[in-house]
C-alpha cells in the first residue's frame, strides 16, 4: 500500500524546550517498494516510523495510507520496532502466536504457522522460553517472526537486524530478501549499515543529522531475485556502496569535528 | 531454506542438557542448602531450650510460661476441639474479609488507573482514607455492624481494600506504552488490549497486593476479635490474658504465628509459578 508523507515534521517538548526531530519530509513509497531509510544516529527514523504507525503525531504535515490519513493507531502496517515490544509474559511461541490470536485464527492453522516461523528464525529449541531467557538478538529473532507471521500488508522495519553477528544477519537478510520477492509487500527498513539498505532495497533514502530530512534519494538498480550471501562482490554492489559512502561522510566527518 | 540453516545450527547449545560440572555445582549448592537448614532448625531448638531453662529459673513462670505449657495448652485445645471452634471463625472472617476487599480493590484500582479523570477526582480523598490507621475504624464498624463476624470482615476488608486497591492502580499504570502500541498495531480491540496486555502486566502488582495483605486480613480480624467478640482466635487470646493465664496466650499467639506462616508459604508458592516469567 502506498504511503504519502507530506510534508511531515516533528518536534518533541521536553522539559520547556523544543527538540527538532526531524524538519519537513515529502516522500512517496510506492505500494510494493523496498525502501531503506539510511542515516546517522539520531536524525529521525525512528520517529518517522512511529508517525507511519500512528503512534505520535506529525507536528507538521501529515501522511496517508493507502489513501488515508494516519490520524491514530494504524493498524494496516507491522512494525517491528527498535525497542522491545515483546511480552515479557509470553513465551517466545506465544509471542508468535499473539497477532494471529488477536485475529481469531483456529488454533491448529496457527500452530502450524508458529511451528514455520520458529524454524525460519532457528529458534525451535527456544519455543517455550520467556524474553528474560533469550538473548537481545533472539528476542530480536522472535520480533521478526511475529512480524511476518501474520503477514501485514505494510512492513515497518527498525534495524531489525542490529543486534545479530555478521553471520546470522546475512540469513536473516536472506530470508527477508525471499520473502519479499515472493509476496512484494510495502517495506520500510531503518538500517545504519550502508551494506544492509543496498543489498535489500529498491531505494536508498538518506537523511542528513538531526533536525533530519531527506538528503538524497538512491535507486538500487540491482536486478532480482539476489543472492544476498554473494551480492556483495558485484561490481555495482560496490558502485553503490560507495555513493551512498560519500552522500553519508560529510555527515560523519562534522561527527568526528564535534568529537 | 534448508542449506541457508545449516549455517548457523552448530553454533547453539540444546538448553537444558545436563553435564558434570552442572551436576557437581547442584551437588554443592544441595549441601550449602541441607546446612542452611540444620542451623535454621538449630536456631528454633536453642530458643525453645533457653525459654525452658530461664522459666522459673531466671524469670516468674507467671510472666513468660513455658514451651512444655504452652505445648501441652494446644495439645488440649487441639483434642477438645477449642482450638478448631475458634480458628474457624478467625479464619472466616479473615477470608470474607480479604476476599471483599481485594475484589474491591481490585475494581476501584482498575477503574481509576485505566481513567486519568477518575484518578483526578477521587486522588485527595483516597490518600486522606489512606493515612488513617485503619484499625481505628474498627470501633465504629463494631457500632455499625454489632459483635459478630460482620464487624470482623469489615476491619480486615478496609486494610485489604487499600493494600489491593494501590498495587492494582500502581500496576495499570505501570503498563509499558510500547506493549500497548504494539498490541494494538497488531489488531487489538480494547477488549483484548485489556485481557492480554494490561492484566498481566499489572498481574505482578496486583499479587504483591495481594501477598502483603493476607496477613493484614488476618491482623484486621484479630484486632476485631480483640475488641469485641466471644468467639476466634483473637477472643481467646483477649481472654487469657485477662485472666492472668500465660500459657493460653502464647498458645494463641502461636497459633496466629503458624496460621500466617502457612498461608504466606502458600502465596509464596503461587506467585513463583503465575510470575515465572520474571527474571
Ligand atoms: N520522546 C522523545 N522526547 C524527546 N525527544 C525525543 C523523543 N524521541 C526522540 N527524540 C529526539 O528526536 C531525535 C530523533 O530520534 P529518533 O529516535 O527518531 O532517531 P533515530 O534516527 O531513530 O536514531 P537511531 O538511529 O539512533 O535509532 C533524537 O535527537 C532524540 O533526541
Ligand atoms: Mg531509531
Amino acid at each position: 500500500m502506498a504511503i504519502e508523507i507530506e510534508g511531515a515534521a516533528k518536534r518533541y517538548l521536553r522539559r520547556g524546550r523544543e527538540i527538532e526531530a526531524l524538519a519537513p519530509v515529502t516522500l512517496t513509497i510506492e505500494d510494493g517498494a523496498f525502501v531503506a531509510f539510511l542515516g546517522p544516529s539520531g536524525c529521525g527514523k525512528s520517529t518517522m516510523l512511529n508517525m507511519i504507525a500512528g503512534i505520535i503525531p506529525p507536528s507538521d504535515g501529515r501522511i496517508v495510507h493507502d489513501g488515508r490519513v494516519v490520524d491514530g493507531i494504524n493498524r494496516r502496517v507491522g512494525y517491528m520496532t527498535q525497542v522491545d515490544s515483546l511480552l515479557p509474559w509470553r513465551t517466545a511461541e506465544d509471542n508468535i502466536g499473539l497477532p494471529l490470536e488477536l485475529q481469531g485464527m483456529a488454533k491448529p492453522d496457527a500452530s502450524a504457522r508458529i511451528d514455520r516461523m520458529l524454524n525460519m528464525v532457528k529458534l525451535e529449541q527456544f519455543r517455550r522460553h520467556f524474553p528474560v531467557e533469550l538473548s537481545g538478538g533472539m528476542r530480536k529473532r522472535v520480533a521478526l517472526a511475529q512480524v511476518l507471521a501474520y503477514d501485514p500488508p505494510t512492513l515497518l522495519m527498525d534495524e531489525p537486524f542490529g543486534a545479530l553477528d555478521a553471520q546470522l544477519k546475512l540469513v536473516m537478510q536472506a530470508e527477508l530478501t525471499a520473502i519479499w520477492e515472493e509476496s512484494r509487500k510495502t517495506v520500510v527498513f531503518v538500517t545504519h549499515d550502508i551494506a544492509e539498505a543496498v543489498a535489500l532495497a529498491d531505494r536508498v533514502v538518506v537523511f542528513t543529522t538531526r533536525p533530519g530530512r531527506v538528503q538524497s534519494v538512491h535507486e538500487i538498480d540491482l536486478p532480482r531475485p539476489r543472492d544476498i550471501f554473494r551480492i556483495r562482490f558485484d561490481r555495482r554492489f560496490q558502485e553503490l556502496y560507495e555513493t551512498l559512502w560519500s552522500a553519508l561522510e560529510p555527515d560523519i566527518r562534522r561527527e568526528e569535528d564535534a568529537a | 531454506m534448508t542449506t541457508r540453516a545449516g549455517v548457523y545450527e552448530a553454533d547453539e547449545f540444546a538448553p537444558g542438557r545436563p553435564s558434570a560440572a552442572a551436576a557437581a555445582h547442584a551437588a554443592a549448592e544441595a549441601r550449602r542448602h541441607q546446612v542452611l537448614m540444620a542451623l535454621r532448625v538449630l536456631v528454633g531448638v536453642v530458643f525453645l531450650a533457653f525459654w525452658e531453662f530461664a522459666s522459673d529459673r531466671l524469670i516468674d513462670a507467671f510472666f513468660v510460661s513455658s514451651p512444655v505449657a504452652v505445648g501441652g495448652r494446644l495439645w488440649q485445645w487441639l483434642s477438645d476441639g477449642t482450638l478448631f471452634y475458634h480458628l474457624s471463625f478467625t479464619l472466616t472472617a479473615t477470608g470474607l474479609g480479604f476476599l471483599l476487599g481485594s475484589l474491591i480493590g481490585f475494581t476501584i484500582g482498575f477503574a481509576l488507573g485505566r481513567s486519568n479523570d477518575l484518578a483526578t477526582i477521587f486522588d485527595p480523598y483516597i490518600t486522606a482514607i489512606y493515612c488513617l490507621p485503619k484499625i481505628a475504624l474498627a470501633p465504629l464498624f463494631i457500632m455499625w455492624f454489632g459483635i459478630g463476624i460482620e464487624s470482623k470482615v469489615a476491619v480486615s476488608a478496609v486494610i485489604v481494600f487499600f493494600l489491593v486497591f494501590l498495587n492494582t492502580y500502581a500496576g495499570v499504570r505501570d503498563v509499558n506504552p510500547v506493549h500497548i502500541h504494539a498490541t494494538r498495531i497488531m489488531g487489538a480491540g480494547e477488549w483484548q488490549l485489556l485481557r492480554k496486555v494490561i492484566l498481566p502486566s499489572a498481574a505482578a502488582w496486583v499479587f504483591t497486593g495481594l501477598k502483603v495483605s493476607v496477613p493484614y486480613a488476618l491482623i484486621g480480624a484479630v484486632v476485631g476479635e480483640f475488641m469485641s467478640s466471644n468467639r476466634g482466635v483473637g477472643f481467646l487470646i483477649a481472654q487469657s490474658s485477662a485472666m492472668f493465664d500465660t500459657a493460653s496466650t502464647f498458645a494463641g499467639l502461636v497459633v496466629l504465628a503458624v496460621v500466617g506462616a502457612a498461608i504466606n508459604g502458600g502465596l509464596k508458592r503461587l506467585e513463583r509459578h503465575v510470575l515465572r516469567w520474571r527474571a
